[in-house]
């Protein structure tokens, strides 16, 4: 450093006493314009997280409790007068809701007439009288014996329960009455009240009742969509992405198809929508709102992420393979199909499961080809008429009742839980198989 | 037959051919009549077999089901009484439609009579025969292409040539998938809206300060004539998308400046992924958000400085696509700072400028062209955003500038007008192909700009 100092003190003597004044009249300007610059970009970075905390936390403070549901325990009668008054179950018209009826009926005894009757029913899911069939069903011994059943209730009971209604405000302005509300804190104290886990949303499609809505109808949707996505954009995305790497002359046609599909990448999704519409619905008169279209439409819309990233992972395959194969006798395609394939191939993977992550997320297309149908029935199969998760979500965003805010929120989670798992797998399978050369 | 039971026995088929094909080559080389050693390996004399089996078969069983349904409603319909067959189109596909429920037993409209019922029976009778000739002449044609090529099995015969030959082909034909694809997308929109315009002059639908595309259909119902001005769309996604932008590029760029040039090593690591999550989070969640978190936030917060805002504001939707795009353009801006030769950053901090200097005048100038081509690729993604301004900004076409206002926005028009049933006739559903048209075009235009922009820079420093 001596040498260093000698030398400062050379410029020092030859600089000029204004200069030096400028520099450093200006320093203290200049460093505290240095101190804002670094502050905006902190507070740049900030914004996205925080967004991310405050999305997380609002999402999981709405949707967590939709995993609970509200039952109601009632002494449940299995009369034969009431459904089996040939001696026999008719498991169709049997009116099973009125087991549950009179059972409710029974710890409230001096209701009578015919609103007020109707209002305490009213603290029960339409869904109790189903649930019971299925009891029956399964175990048909159970006829005639007194069983305690747990059974859902409405689902303004479920929000009541769930803070989610004030009591304090005027009736007229809440959806559950003041008598259901005694009726409730009856039941309450007597521990006939209780959340409990929410079998219903995972094992249900769509319903109108937001206590009985789940989600099992549009996660095989989704299911059987990205079935066909992946069985269509995987074998033909790789097939591409040999082709331009290998074997495609350098020209005209090459850099157009090149040109093309990363165009393609960032087309609108919606447009794709209108595609199918057009081509696979209009003029192919394939079945709407069926899981076989909207797998051939997300088909098309992974293709290209599919492609991009299967030519790089043949790109990161060393020439000197190539060359050894070729020097070996192979074939060129020889080469790439027992050499250059099997070494991408996590690469590919890679791409594939991103890609599947983008089509499971997507919905806009979806709404275009019909599949943002009301449907109760779980599909199964490819033709069945079916809607996907996030199309569910945007159908439940829609609806007004609080309880279908909750049960959105919950999907989402989900949706979330599915991608996350699937960005992990692609993550896990790029470290485990990724190759120095 | 079932379609799939088709597909399995033919695949079944194949393997059978692919090991016939290989055990005559095998069992030929070692016959002591021909004598001389296989041109390939036996493998490839059983996938030459297996070609031959299962690619012709597959053409047939293709063609047959994209044709079947067409032919067997000509047929139908040449049947039905000289009255039904006068009916207008939209009827007879009603009709049609009866007939096909009926012969799957599903619900109908109306009552089942003998017409329908002698046509229902008629319908399911065909469609028995098809399935069955279906079923017949692929497997004749798998079994013929099979025997047929199992004798042409000949030590001599290039069968490796050969099948390398089809793959080829069958390589090329998957990479022309993407320009397939562009065509499709282009022809359909194109058509579509080419029919719009013999019904809406160009000159309206670009200019036109009214949109209402509820058309009437009846001849004497009010109110509901349709009109087709696109140009408070077009506000409307511009008013949106510039909300988008004024979030996204100043914090995404910030955020890349501050990541590349400030942050530790920790701190980087820790921000990407997180930032990249959410990139990962589906456009339907983030409307989600938006319309039931951040419009209500917007509002109180309007409220309290005395404003009046709408409950669908297209700040509330702007402001989350923002925030969506800031991923992408923070993620773009860094490719475009990474590109900078760092001969140019050290020069600049050696002549003894800060930090933030040397970013300001030596390093964002010189990416500036990459910049721009990122900020371009946003706001095409902006623009094609579909599912934020569907579940949050408004449907309704007001031609303002307001922020606080309900706007809507093409593609919300585009979903509005096509989810539900449509025909291809009326003015409302071909409007939805015009509005894709305009998207499209303008989509590509940024993104063949952008990507041009955004490529060709980088090439210039490597």
């Amino acid at each position: 450093m001596l040498w260093g100092c000698a030398w400062c003190a050379s410029i020092e003597s030859s600089m000029s006493e204004v200069t030096r004044g400028k520099v450093s009249a200006g320093l203290a300007r200049r460093r505290r314009k240095e101190r804002l610059f670094r502050l905006c970009g902190m507070l740049a970075t900030t914004v996205g997280i925080v967004f991310l905390v405050v999305f997380f936390a609002d999402l999981i403070g709405k949707g967590s409790s939709a995993f609970r549901q509200t039952f109601l325990r009632l002494e449940i009668s299995f009369d034969t007068a009431v459904i089996a008054p040939q001696g026999s179950i008719d498991l169709q018209y049997a009116d099973f809701d009125l087991l549950a009826r009179n059972a409710l009926r029974d710890l409230f005894p001096d209701v009578s007439g015919r609103n007020p009757l109707r209002e305490l029913n009213r603290l029960l899911s339409v869904g109790a009288g189903y649930q019971l069939r299925d009891m029956l069903q399964q175990d048909p011994g159970l006829l005639g014996s007194v069983q305690s059943v747990w059974l859902p209730a409405s689902s303004s009971v479920d929000m009541l329960r769930k803070g989610n209604i004030d009591a304090s405000i005027d009736a007229a302005l809440r959806p559950i009455s003041d008598a259901q509300l005694a009726w409730v804190a009856a039941l309450q104290r007597d521990g006939r009240l209780e959340l409990r886990w929410n079998r219903a949303f995972f094992s249900n499609g769509d319903s109108r009742e937001p206590e009985l809505a789940g989600i099992r109808g549009a996660l095989m949707g989704s299911f059987y969509m990205l079935l066909v996505t992946l069985a269509l954009a995987l074998p033909i995305g790789v097939a591409a992405a040999i082709y331009l790497e290998e074997f495609a002359p350098r020209n005209r046609w090459s850099d157009l198809i090149e040109v093309n599909i990363n165009n393609l990448a960032a087309v609108p999704s919606i447009v794709f929508g209108l595609l199918g519409l057009a081509v696979f619905i209009n003029w192919a008169t394939l079945p709407r709102s069926a899981p076989l279209v909207g797998g051939l439409v997300l088909a098309l819309l992974t293709l290209p992420v599919i492609i991009i990233a299967s030519r790089a992972a043949i790109k990161s395959v060393p020439p000197s393979i190539r060359d050894a194969a070729l020097g070996l006798g192979a074939s060129r395609m020889q080469v790439v199909f027992h050499h250059v394939m099997p070494l991408s191939l996590p690469g590919m993977l890679t791409g594939a499961i991103i890609g599947m992550s983008r089509a499971l997320g997507e919905s806009a297309p979806l709404l275009m080809i019909g599949m943002v149908a009301f449907i109760v029935d779980v599909p199964g199969g490819f033709s069945d008429p079916a809607t996907a998760l996030p199309v569910q979500i945007y159908l439940w965003a829609d609806s007004p009742e609080r309880a279908f805010a909750e049960r959105t929120s919950a999907a989402i989670m989900v949706l979330l839980g599915f991608l996350m798992l699937m960005n992990l797998a692609a993550v896990v399978l790029r470290k485990r198989m990724e190759q120095k050369w | 037959m079932q379609g799939n039971t088709l597909i399995l026995i033919l695949a079944a088929t194949s393997v059978v051919a692919f090991f016939m094909g290989r055990a005559r080559s095998l069992k030929l080389a070692g016959a002591p009549r021909i004598r001389g050693a296989l041109h390939s390996l036996p493998g490839y004399y059983g996938y030459f077999t297996a070609i031959w089996c299962l690619l012709p078969a597959l053409l047939v069983l293709s063609l047959w089901l994209s044709l079947e349904s067409r032919l067997i409603i000509a047929l139908l319909v040449e049947q039905l009484p000289a009255a039904q067959q006068a009916l207008s189109a939209g009827e007879l596909n009603l009709l049609l439609n009866n007939i096909q429920n009926l012969a799957n037993g599903d619900a109908i409209s109306g009552t089942a009579d003998a017409m329908l019922q002698d046509a229902a029976s008629r319908y399911s009778s065909y469609m028995i025969a098809s399935r069955r000739l279906l079923a017949v002449v692929t497997l004749a044609v798998a079994g013929i292409g099979g025997v047929l090529a199992w004798r042409r099995v000949h030590p001599a015969l290039r069968a490796r040539n050969k099948v390398e030959q089809i793959v080829l082909v069958l390589l090329v034909a998957a990479s022309s998938i993407a320009i397939l694809t562009t065509i499709g997308i282009v022809l359909s929109v194109v058509f579509e809206a080419l029919r719009f315009f013999q019904k809406v002059p160009l000159s309206e639908f670009l200019f036109g300060l009214n949109w209402s595309p509820q058309t009437a259909i009846r001849a004497d119902q009010v109110g509901s004539s349709g009109s087709f001005g696109a140009l408070p769309l077009f506000a409307g996604t511009l008013l949106i998308t510039s909300i988008a932008m004024v979030v996204a590029v100043p914090v995404g760029l910030m955020t890349a400046i501050y990541l590349a040039e400030y942050s530790s090593r920790a701190v980087r690591a820790a921000a990407k992924p997180l930032l990249e999550i959410l990139a990962g989070i589906p456009t339907v969640v983030y409307g989600f958000f938006a319309a039931l978190t951040v419009a209500p936030w917007v509002r109180r917060a309007g409220e309290a400085l005395g404003l009046e805002v709408a409950s669908e504001s297209a700040l509330a939707a702007g402001l989350v696509m923002g925030v969506m795009i800031i991923p992408l353009v923070s993620s773009l801006t860094d490719d475009a700072i990474n590109a900078v030769p760092s001969a140019m950053r050290d020069g600049a901090l050696g002549l003894g400028s800060t930090r933030s200097e040397t970013m300001r005048k030596v390093i964002l100038p010189a990416a500036l062209p990459g910049i721009v081509g990122g900020v371009l690729l946003a706001i095409s993604r902006a623009i094609g955003e579909t599912m934020i301004v569907v579940m949050a900004a408004g449907l309704a076409a007001n031609l303002t500038a307001n922020p606080f206002a309900a706007v809507t926005t093409v593609t919300v028009q585009i979903v509005t007008l096509l989810v539900g049933d449509q025909e291809f006739d009326s003015a409302k559903t071909l409007a939805a192909f015009a509005l894709g048209l305009m998207l499209f075009t303008v989509t590509l235009s940024l993104n063949v700009v952008g990507l041009r922009v955004v490529r060709k820079y980088r090439e210039q420093y490597e």
